[in-house]
């Protein structure tokens, strides 16, 4: 019998039981909720007269209605008000754990979930939202849902689901100076496209991932899903326990000892099979700056937006030349070229400590360039926050003339105040670059924190990897 | 939810790949806690020619009269035919309420984003996923007034020229579907095998059973 892939353990780890057609029920460790999806599903709840199957299981925060600035005056807008005040009603009436907005721990749910060790690697992580990937990179089985399964969940802690196929990223080699977690996942999707991973739980494997810290690592998991899977995974190694270690909610004493040694066999066998393998090539990638409406729309910083024309799929085709219309560029434009009106670096992609040390080391001493109107640097939660004031970055990055305000999903889906006029062309480190999604005629271009940062300083993207070459011995 | 059976209805055509769920109903509407009312802001970006803000009345609204749900020959389509990977994105159920308000009750694309495919069996919404060459086939014949019948049962779809297309669906959403069954219920009927699986895991990972 062939070996088994992790996500075949976690998988069978986690069935309840499995129905004739082969879907199962399987059962959910760590449920986190967010102010957006839920209201609807606690009402549910309240209709059929149930309550939560396991209380203690559900973490919830307000990310994506919070505003950035001014916090102790509250929400201005009334309706991002009541669906806040909605998720703090229904945790006080289903007692579930709640950060609220106040609290030093508040944050984008996908940053607190892993700084809390409310994630631990083996578990079945859900949330409804498609973000929740991002847990993949503990070994955990982690994937968004809809309201009806954040009801299903709440009322059951458990899912009903088929068995996705195996997909394995192999990216091997080491990447090149300022080529991050984010332009190998840009990398990938450009390879296999938005729905290349769609049916698929992807493996993300290989040296260049090996390399990466947690950061890097839920970086790759949460683009997951923008390669069309539910779940993108990676092995647990030292690298992950040592992340896991005295977080508040990881195991502790006997417990520890017994979960790290589980957690040690989360990877997969030698021999197992995959449906399907890709691999890349960490040292041919560079930095990565996506074009179009499109994640899969990415060409690297050196290159010049591809010509519809030589696209042979018609559908394709079609896709392009919307995309450069409703982004207002040109086939053979290179990117250094594109201006930029706003930055922003922030979201569940790219908020933790280490992307705003990349920022801030691009931006230290300089100053946003003249046409930028606009670059908000919003930290993924309170902690971050805390932890990047204390090491001076806030500093650094006000000097330079960027915002520094409080945390949440503000512009990369702009549910809140922050976001795009019709229009503007924005450096993005988030993860989706949909038409309207930064602001209803917004333009929004994908790139690591360091590449936003240049892009701010120098008002057009510029190739971090090759910025200072003349100065190296 | 509403059951799915057998149903005729009029088709829309959407021509176009990687449709995300930011299009198919945008994040200003997603502040909304109720289910209900999203119909009106379906595609609203590329239905109306002003900005749209949740509870605004769409009557008065300046209407994109190029965007095909807006032509009078589609009014009353309740089968949404597109391209491929259909719901890609945020995993909004508020994308198939939206859909389902509007009036569809099918959608037929060569493929579905997953968590979108997952999510239209909670509404009694059916995704019928045919291969890209069919979906293709369906695209160049349809003129106006095209009707297609949609029979879950047999798993059958028949064209005006009484050409029938078979599509695959698994049996137990099939089942939940043509019911029209809950499902915590169902869920909820193996109560007994949960708490078995809960007490046989807190041996195995009793940290993760430390209330």
């Amino acid at each position: 019998m062939p070996g088994k892939t992790l996500y075949d353990k976690l998988w069978e780890d986690h069935v309840v039981f499995t129905e004739d057609d082969g879907s199962s029920l399987i059962y959910i460790d760590r449920h986190l909720v967010h102010e957006v999806t839920s209201p609807q599903a606690f009402e549910g709840l309240r209709l059929a007269g149930r309550r939560p199957w396991r209380q203690s299981r559900n973490l919830a925060v307000a990310d994506h209605n919070v505003p950035t600035t001014d916090r102790d005056k509250g929400i201005t807008d009334p309706v991002s008000r009541l669906q806040v005040e909605t998720l703090d009603n229904n945790c006080a009436e289903f007692g579930i754990t709640e950060f609220a907005m106040t609290d030093a721990r508040q944050g984008i749910v996908h940053v607190i979930g892993p700084e809390q060790g409310a994630t631990l690697p083996g578990m079945t992580v859900v949330c409804g939202d498609s973000h929740t990937s991002t847990h993949g990179a503990f070994g955990a089985l982690a994937f968004g849902i809809g309201t009806s399964e954040v009801e299903h969940v709440l009322a059951t802690q458990c899912l009903t689901q088929k068995k996705a196929k195996n997909l394995l990223i192999k990216v091997n080699g080491q990447a090149g100076a300022g080529v991050t977690a984010k332009d190998i996942v840009l990398a990938i999707i450009g390879k296999i496209g938005t729905a290349g991973g769609n049916g698929y739980t992807i493996e993300f494997a290989g040296t260049a991932i090996r390399d990466l810290s947690m950061e890097g690592r839920m970086t790759v998991c949460n683009m997951a899903i923008e390669a069309g899977a539910r779940a993108g995974l990676i092995a647990v190694d030292e690298v992950t326990i040592d992340y896991c270690r005295n977080r508040p909610y990881a195991p502790k004493g006997d417990h520890q000892f017994m979960a790290e040694r589980l957690w040690q066999k989360l990877h997969s066998d030698e021999d197992a099979v995959f449906d399907k393998v890709v691999e890349l090539d960490a040292s041919s990638i560079k930095p990565q700056v996506t074009w179009g409406t499109s994640p899969e729309l990415v060409v690297s910083v050196d290159e010049s937006i591809p010509d519809p024309a030589l696209e042979p799929d018609a559908v394709k085709q079609q896709g392009m030349m919307r995309a450069l219309e409703y982004m207002n560029l040109k086939a053979g434009q290179a990117i250094t070229d594109i201006t930029l009106d706003k930055v922003f670096i922030g979201s569940c992609t790219n908020s933790r400590i280490e992307d705003l040390r990349a920022a801030a080391a691009v931006a230290k001493g300089k100053k946003l360039a003249d046409n930028i109107k606009l670059a908000l640097v919003v930290p993924g939660s309170g902690l971050v926050k805390h932890q990047a004031e204390a090491e001076g970055l806030d500093k650094i990055f006000t000097a330079a003339g960027f915002e520094w305000r409080e945390p949440g999903c503000s512009m990369c889906l702009a549910m809140n105040a922050d976001r795009l006029e019709e229009g503007e062309r924005c450096a993005s480190t988030s993860n989706r670059n949909f038409e309207g999604r930064q602001g209803y005629g917004g333009r929004t271009h994908l790139v690591s924190p360091a590449m936003a940062a240049a892009a701010a300083i120098a008002g057009h993207f510029v190739d971090v990897s090759s910025v200072g070459e003349g100065q190296q011995p | 939810m509403r059951a799915f059976t057998k149903m005729t209805a009029l088709v829309a055509p959407l021509d176009r790949a990687n449709i995300d769920t930011d299009a198919i109903i945008p994040k200003q509407f997603l502040k909304s806690i109720r289910r209900a009312g999203f119909g009106p802001y379906l595609f609203d970006e590329w239905r109306y020619l002003d900005h749209g803000e949740p509870d605004m009345d769409c009557t008065h609204r300046p209407v994109n009269k190029d965007f095909v749900l807006n032509k009078p020959e589609y009014q009353g389509a309740e089968i949404l035919l597109t391209r491929e990977n259909f719901g890609c994105g945020s995993s909004r159920e508020h994308a198939p309420w939206a859909l389902e308000d509007f009036g569809f009750r099918a959608i037929i694309a060569p493929g579905f984003a997953d968590i979108f495919y997952n999510n239209c069996f909670k509404n009694g919404l059916l995704p019928i996923v045919l291969n890209a060459q069919i979906v293709d086939g369906l695209f160049k014949e349809l003129i106006e007034g095209y009707r297609l019948t949609i029979d879950l049962e047999t798993q059958k779809i028949t064209t005006p020229s009484d050409k029938s297309i078979n599509f695959d669906i698994d049996e137990n959403r099939k089942y939940r579907l043509l019911n029209g069954l809950d499902d915590i219920a169902l869920s909820l009927q193996h109560a007994d095998k949960i708490r078995a699986y809960e007490a046989e895991r807190a041996k195995r990972a009793p940290w993760l059973f430390v209330d």
